[in-house]
């Protein structure tokens, strides 16, 4: 498998600390040069040996190629959604984004985990958006208008995806065959499924927009499990600097690095 | 009641481009100057974790609070306008620098064409050329009178880049060279020699080498991270006032900032203002700075709200045409694209800066002939390498299902895979275009929202079909194994992000009839106040507006400097 090799590759080959070091050094950003302040400074630190396992509570345990026993993770666990809704959208989103030949799908990556963590914090509420009425139904050119947040649209649209399962085929949603679960999904996305209170499109279009998140943000977040979407794409993730390669014909491959590696390991 | 503070020289509304601009010009000639700006302090040590494509883009870490302010939109007069709920077409920058933080960097100065707009149209075309209800003008200055100020703002920025074959005289080159050429840059710039058009290196905020400003600040060159738009610079590389003006400012002694301090109204008496009334967010505590002059440095909504709140100017009737507060409100067309998908190649797309391109002028201004053609203006058309992240950046061939095994493998397949090339329409005023205070809608003090009443016209579908096509051919001749090419012009809707290139509301002219400020910005009403930043544009051009803000602070900055010696009308 290929991410395997990648794995391997990121075991052998590189050692975070050590390539921030000599970056620092040979861009003249530590020594000589102009000094600049601030983020680049208080990135000098003695190296340490690193994770490569971002969501593992065990820092050194794939150091050294030695097996090592399978770290916990403890942020996988739920804060928002009910048992039954994690599961509906675990199969959901596995769905959207599937386990195939290019590497892991949305449920190998954490995408539900994800889903769930954002759900419980500010964009699940709506923190940070004008949500005062008079709420009035607009055009289409004018953008969501409707009163409820996006938890309480995730609770409704998992319960009719589980209520048109039931209803179809007599079966949860998650028990349904792939084929079946598709059809469910598609009669969503095309408005096919008519529900009064909020529109089965808009909520299957923020269903595969969380998705995509799930799979490519850091995996600080929770998904994104071992940097394995980012390796799909061969998204090198939080790098320093590209100044090196940016004029060059060839691709550069390089494994990638997370936030997680910018942190001072004490 | 308000706690009244002791009198300053100036006070100035909002701490960005405008403001960073005025502060340090005016404090270095010994001016007392305080600026208020209304959200947090900024430097870059806060941009440590910056890599974050989920906290930085999709979820505005560096954007204005919706749920304490938004706009209403409708796309005309009869329809009822409703509020930006959640952040689409344009991004409302917030905190010290304000959306000179997160832009990308790209600082084009307007061409000659832009400031005699209607003059020149009609010298080459005739009075019939301009369609009905289009409110073109003249800004009331020319490039030549401005070119100075272009310089100045190059200068202070550090601006790289490469003479630009179509645009205006220069008097000097930019004061670094212009950035990386990356693959992808060689095959458009290859192109479109081949095709016999001019390409040169976009000008770029990112620096391109070490530079050290005609003020003594110095700065670092880009690492070509691809985190610019959206983002603050971990580098302090991309220039943004709090690495550039403020701290000139700061360094005076004569500038005194109040983060976390929301203006209200701006306070005026006998055709004078006196100073801005404003709120200390974190108290709710009211406070009235008095000022000798008040200039408004805050980004186009809230310079045209902050007028219209506080009953300056006359406010534009778009039923008669007449009163200008409001007045040509205006955007960017951007459709006009395509993409090129190449089944044998791989490009190190994730790697980029804000402003590390290719372009051409060819097809912009009146560089080219418009007589056969149903669209004035035109396009800057460029290749950019921004650093495609990945949770945005998911192009597929069309045909593609939206989602699912097939998706997946074919956003995987081309996520290095594809080339864009697109073209940054210009956008004219329209009678019907404009800005006022919203009925209904309030923000968290209860005062009006701005509502924008816009959409796009006949000229912008025009534009965006011809400028479609031009970049389809140059992406044929880069060598794409296929080209989509975009040649449709939707209405104008609030929820896909278009720019943060919104322009007008408070426009300058040769006349107060037809103007709200003059060529110093200076507001023909009240001498004493002076409003600053793209608000000012009569129409918006085929490129990014940040150069031409630039130079017009400075231009505003002289003027000040001259009312304060000498006040009274500066025309």
């Amino acid at each position: 498998m290929a991410n395997e090799t990648e794995d391997k590759e990121l075991k052998d080959h590189r050692e975070p600390d050590q390539s921030r070091r000599n970056f620092l050094k040979n861009s003249g950003y530590a020594v000589g040069g102009l000094i600049v302040g601030g983020v680049v400074g208080s990135l000098l630190r003695t190296p340490k040996k690193a994770t490569t396992n971002n969501n593992a509570n065990t820092g050194n345990g794939n150091n050294g190629g030695a097996p090592a026993a399978e770290p916990v993770n403890f942020n996988q666990a739920l804060m928002y959604f009910t048992q039954e809704q994690f599961l509906i959208t675990e199969a959901a989103t596995e769905r959207l984004f599937p386990a195939d030949d290019n590497g892991p799908g949305a449920k190998e990556l954490g995408v539900a985990y994800y889903i769930d963590h954002q759900l419980a914090g500010e964009w699940g509420n709506n923190g940070r958006e004008y949500m005062q009425g008079p709420f009035y139904k607009g055009e289409t050119t004018q953008g969501y208008q409707g009163r409820l947040k996006r938890r309480e649209i995730f609770d409704i649209g998992l319960q009719e995806i589980q209520n048109y399962s039931n209803k179809k085929y007599q079966k949860k949603f998650k028990d349904l065959a792939p084929e079946e679960q598709d059809a469910v999904l598609k009669a969503f996305e095309t408005d096919e499924v008519k529900l009064t209170t909020i529109s089965a499109s808009g909520f299957f279009k923020t269903l595969f927009s969380a998705t995509m998140e799930g799979v490519y943000a850091d995996p600080l977040y929770g998904g994104n499990n071992n940097m394995n979407g980012w390796k799909l794409k061969n998204y090198p993730g939080n790098q320093m600097s590209y100044a090196k390669i940016i004029e060059q014909d060839q691709f550069a491959k390089m494994p990638p690095v997370s936030l997680k590696e910018h942190l001072p390991h004490s | 009641m308000a706690t009244k503070l002791p009198k300053t020289d100036v006070v100035i509304v909002g701490v960005g481009w405008g403001g960073g601009i005025i502060a340090s010009e005016l404090t270095k000639q010994g001016l007392s100057v305080v600026g208020l700006e209304r959200g947090k302090e900024r430097k870059t040590e806060d941009y440590y974790m910056v890599h974050d494509e989920l906290r930085y883009a999709l979820r505005y870490e560096m954007f204005q609070d919706l749920s304490r302010e938004t706009i209403t939109f409708r796309g005309n007069e009869k329809i009822r306008a409703l509020p930006m709920r959640s952040y689409g077409s344009f991004l409302l920058g917030d905190g010290l620098g304000g959306s000179g933080v997160h832009w990308n960097g790209q600082t084009f100065r307007f061409l000659p064409y832009d400031f005699e707009i209607r003059s020149k149209t009609i010298e080459r075309y005739g009075k019939n050329k301009i369609p009905d209800g289009m409110t073109i003008q003249d800004w009331g200055i020319t490039y030549e009178q401005l070119e100075p100020y272009f310089d100045k703002f190059e200068k202070v920025a550090g601006i790289s880049g490469e003479e630009n074959p179509k645009g205006g005289k220069r008097s000097d080159k930019y004061p670094t060279g212009p950035m990386k050429t990356t693959p992808g840059m060689k095959l458009f710039a290859d192109a479109c020699k081949g095709l016999n058009y001019h390409p040169y290196h976009m000008p770029s905020a990112n620096l391109s080498d070490q530079y050290t400003n005609p003020d003594g600040i110095a700065r670092a060159a880009c690492q070509y991270c691809g985190f610019c738009e959206r983002f603050g610079c971990e580098y302090g590389a991309k220039a943004d006032p709090v690495v550039t003006v403020i701290p000139v400012a700061k360094n005076t002694g004569k500038f005194e900032l109040r983060t976390h301090s929301n203006v209200r109204r701006v306070l005026h008496k006998g055709g004078k203002a006196t100073g801005v009334l404003y709120v200390d967010t974190t108290t709710g505590e009211e406070y009235e700075q008095p000022a000798d002059i008040v200039v408004l440095t805050s980004y186009v909504f809230n310079n045209v709200r902050l007028l219209l709140m506080s009953n300056i100017g006359k406010p534009y009737d778009p039923k008669t045409g007449t009163g200008v507060i409001g007045k040509n409100y205006a955007y960017q067309v951007l459709k006009g694209a395509a993409v090129g998908f190449y089944e044998d190649k791989e490009f190190n797309l994730f790697a980029g800066a804000g402003a590390l391109g290719m372009c051409i002028d060819d097809f912009n201004g009146d560089n080219f002939d418009h007589k056969d053609l149903n669209f004035i203006h035109g396009a800057n058309i460029s290749y950019s390498q921004t650093g495609a992240r990945p949770i945005q950046n998911n192009v597929v061939p069309p045909g593609t299902p939206t989602w699912g095994k097939d998706f997946k493998a074919a956003s995987i397949k081309y996520a290095n895979r594809h080339l864009n090339v697109g073209a940054q329409g210009s956008c004219m005023p329209f009678r019907h275009h404009y800005l006022d205070l919203d009925p209904t809608y309030k923000d968290e003090f209860g005062d009006p929202l701005m509502r924008i009443t816009f959409d796009f016209e006949d000229q912008d579908r025009e534009l965006v079909k011809f400028m479609g096509a031009k970049c389809g051919e140059i992406l044929k001749e880069m060598g794409a194994d296929k080209v989509v090419a975009n040649t449709k012009l939707a209405p104008y809707e609030i929820t896909t992000y278009q720019s943060t290139h919104n322009t007008g509301g408070v426009i300058m002219g040769s006349s107060p009839d037809t103007s709200a400020v003059n060529n110093y910005l200076q507001m023909w009403d009240v001498d004493n106040l002076f409003v600053i930043g793209a608000s000012a544009f009569p129409h918006n051009s085929g490129y990014n507006p940040t150069g031409t803000v630039g130079a017009l602070a400075y231009r505003a900055a002289e003027g000040i400097i001259k009312y304060h010696k000498k006040p009274g009308s500066l025309v």
